[in-house]
């Protein structure tokens, strides 16, 4: 039964073939794709539930024995994404009918919808370290036709900067994947760590170690690496902006995490160091550009560069406290992030603009919108029975066991501006008077989905009691990179 | 208005065409045991085509070709995750791939491949490919 391991990137690979053969037939289209990704997170759901009881599932694809052959690992961590991936997807797909112009839908929105979580889950199953970057390029691939799906003006200016950007990053991933397979002789992650332990890091491994770090921040957009990212995310389709927002950022971190917790972990002082600075710095300038705006949207996409921040912190820290804490918090903001690009979509669509200073008074038409955000907000700031809240006090716990003071108070400062910063949305654009001249347009099958995602990151809140433990499993797996060499090697 | 003449173009043209269709088929049969492949096989039928298109006008091709490139490569993509699913019937790890010989009529004993399969669909895939790139191009100035 090791084959389970693929069905996460099948299942949406085979949908979004089929739904590619009649783009036309809307209403068609649609009811499938909400069946197909049902079926994907049923699917997923059942295998988190099977490697939580039975441990990881490897598989070899084509029966070539695990140096030699593509491996699969769905292991604890890269099942918890995948599965998150995919609730994050399955509102997004409820959302999109509702959002998006028919034309849009037509032109094989669904197809490279699901293609995109293809590549997203890909890259978090892979264990090799080539088939990595393949998926890589699948989601971006994908990436750059939902960010150019229109044809508006804005989106083309974007999209070039986007796909130049990622072009460079993945030439270098590339170049970095060379040197790596040049150095050791081998593309699969686990025989790589094995080769890197063998000789510990020496030589020329560090400075690899550092150019893939290089090319997973820029993907991940960390400072300073963020300058392409806020622009392009906001300018497409709530829908779009979204996924891109909850997914493709944190497969940059998820790499990170991967590789800079089962490869390179022999020259902590150099490395791991290097990435407090790195966080610190993302979660000052993600915080300024936040408060920078009047741009609803721009608000939220800022308040991506500080997350980032938090989670590379823990990996710097790379205390058990401190892992379990990135993990947390990574989960916690992929369904936040998710849930906050649609209410600001939505927002924007209600009040025909995204600039703050030109609405006001939206809680008299929109109270359950109005109270979405402002949960969102505790949620994402981290004010106390929310999920942020045990994400940040785990990362500043273990940041404060290893006596890194400074991180810790720029930690807690951020977390204070970042709440002003969506509170801004909530004040400015909620309350106030009514404004009796305004039409209130539908909102019909729109906050359906973004109550989903809030509710299950309050649940990630208030049932960490629940969640916690399976949490605290993941970091001791991640500290002690044995068990993974030696489930995929077999020794 | 001024009409080339272009007989040289179009006679060559119906000669060279079954050349390198003939050569393309090659090309993707040929894969497993020297240099050669769906892919490779897939841009020389998708040149043949080109070629037709040139000498002889989109008009006239697309009656004699009606065939949506678009869809082509849905159907490749099909056919090559179909080979690898079709590994989960026999409860073996996705993507395994096998092989057999078979005794075919005037070309003697022949080893089949699974792997032929994949490939057959990396070559529809392809051929769907380029050929929807470059039509959708030549074919904007009408509009």
């Amino acid at each position: 039964m090791s084959n389970l391991a693929v069905l996460p990137i099948i299942i949406p690979l085979l949908s979004g073939i089929i739904l590619a053969f009649f783009p036309k037939k809307l209403t068609l289209v649609r009811s499938l794709a909400k069946v197909f990704i049902t079926i994907n997170l049923l699917v997923s759901g059942y295998i988190l539930f099977t490697v939580y009881t039975t441990g990881s599932i490897i598989l070899e694809t084509g029966a070539w024995p695990a140096p030699y052959g593509i491996i699969l690992v769905a292991d604890s961590l890269s099942i918890l994404l995948v599965f998150t991936t995919n609730i994050i997807a399955a509102a997004c797909a409820f959302y999109a009918p509702h959002s998006l112009s028919d034309k849009k839908e037509q032109y094989y929105f669904y197809a490279f919808f699901f293609f995109l979580i293809t590549g997203v889950s890909g890259a978090f199953l892979t264990g090799d370290i080539f088939n990595l970057f393949v998926f890589f390029e699948v989601l971006l691939m994908a990436s750059y036709a939902l960010i150019v799906l229109g044809g508006d003006k804005v989106q083309l200016r974007e999209s070039i900067k986007y796909v130049l950007i990622n072009l460079f990053s993945s030439i270098l991933f590339v170049t970095a994947v060379a040197f790596l397979y040049a150095a050791v002789g081998t593309v699969n992650m686990a025989q790589i760590a094995l080769r890197v332990q063998e000789v510990d890091q020496q030589g020329i491994l560090t400075t690899i170690g550092i150019l893939l770090f290089f090319v997973f921040a820029t993907k991940a957009a960390l400072f300073p690496l963020y300058y392409w990212m806020p622009s392009p995310y906001v300018k497409p389709n709530p829908v779009i902006s979204a996924l891109f927002g909850a997914l493709l950022t944190k497969v940059g971190i998820y790499s990170i995490i991967r590789v800079f917790s089962l490869i390179f972990i022999y020259k902590i002082d150099l490395t791991h160091e290097v990435f407090i600075w790195i966080a610190g710095l993302s979660m000052i300038f993600g915080v300024i550009g936040a408060l920078s705006t009047n741009n609803i949207k721009l608000i939220i996409a800022y308040n991506i560069i500080p997350a980032i921040g938090f989670i590379i912190m823990g990996i710097g820290v790379f205390n058990e406290t401190a892992v379990s804490g990135s993990v947390y918090y990574l989960i916690h903001d992929m369904i936040i992030k998710a849930a906050l690009f649609l209410i600001a979509g939505t927002v924007a669509y209600v009040a025909g603009t995204s600039d703050l200073r030109k609405f006001s008074g939206l809680i008299h038409y929109y109270p359950v919108l109005g109270w979405l955000l402002f949960v969102s907000a505790f949620v994402l700031a981290g004010i106390p029975p929310f999920s942020g809240f045990i994400g940040k006090l785990l990362l500043l716990t273990g940041a404060l066991s290893d006596d890194e003071i400074a991180i810790v108070i720029i930690g807690l400062i951020s977390s204070l501006l970042i709440l002003y910063s969506i509170m801004k949305i909530f004040i400015k654009g909620f309350w106030g008077v009514k404004d009796e001249s305004f039409e209130p347009k539908s909102i019909k099958g729109l906050t359906g989905p973004i109550a989903f995602l809030v509710a299950i990151s309050v649940f990630l809140g208030v049932g960490a009691e629940f969640i916690y433990p399976s949490i605290e499993n993941i970091s001791t797996y991640l500290l002690d990179p044995e068990i993974y060499i030696d489930s995929v090697l077999k020794e | 208005m001024y009409k080339p003449n272009d007989l040289i173009l179009r006679t060559t043209t119906s000669i060279i065409v079954f050349i390198l269709l003939g050569f393309s088929i090659y090309l993707l049969l040929a894969g497993h045991n020297s240099p050669g492949g769906g892919f490779i096989g897939g841009l020389m039928t998708a040149s043949a085509i080109l070629l037709l298109y040139i000498s002889y006008g989109s008009k006239a091709i697309e009656k004699i070709l009606p065939i949506n490139y678009r869809l082509l490569i849905p159907i490749g993509l099909l056919i090559a995750l179909g080979t690898g699913i079709g590994s989960f019937f026999f409860n073996v790890p996705f993507l395994s791939q096998t092989f057999t010989y078979v005794q075919i009529p005037f070309f003697g004993k022949m080893e089949l491949a699974t792997a032929m399969l994949f490939d057959v669909g990396v070559y529809v895939t392809v051929l769907g490919v380029t050929l929807t790139i470059i039509l959708s191009i030549s074919r904007d100035q009408k509009s």
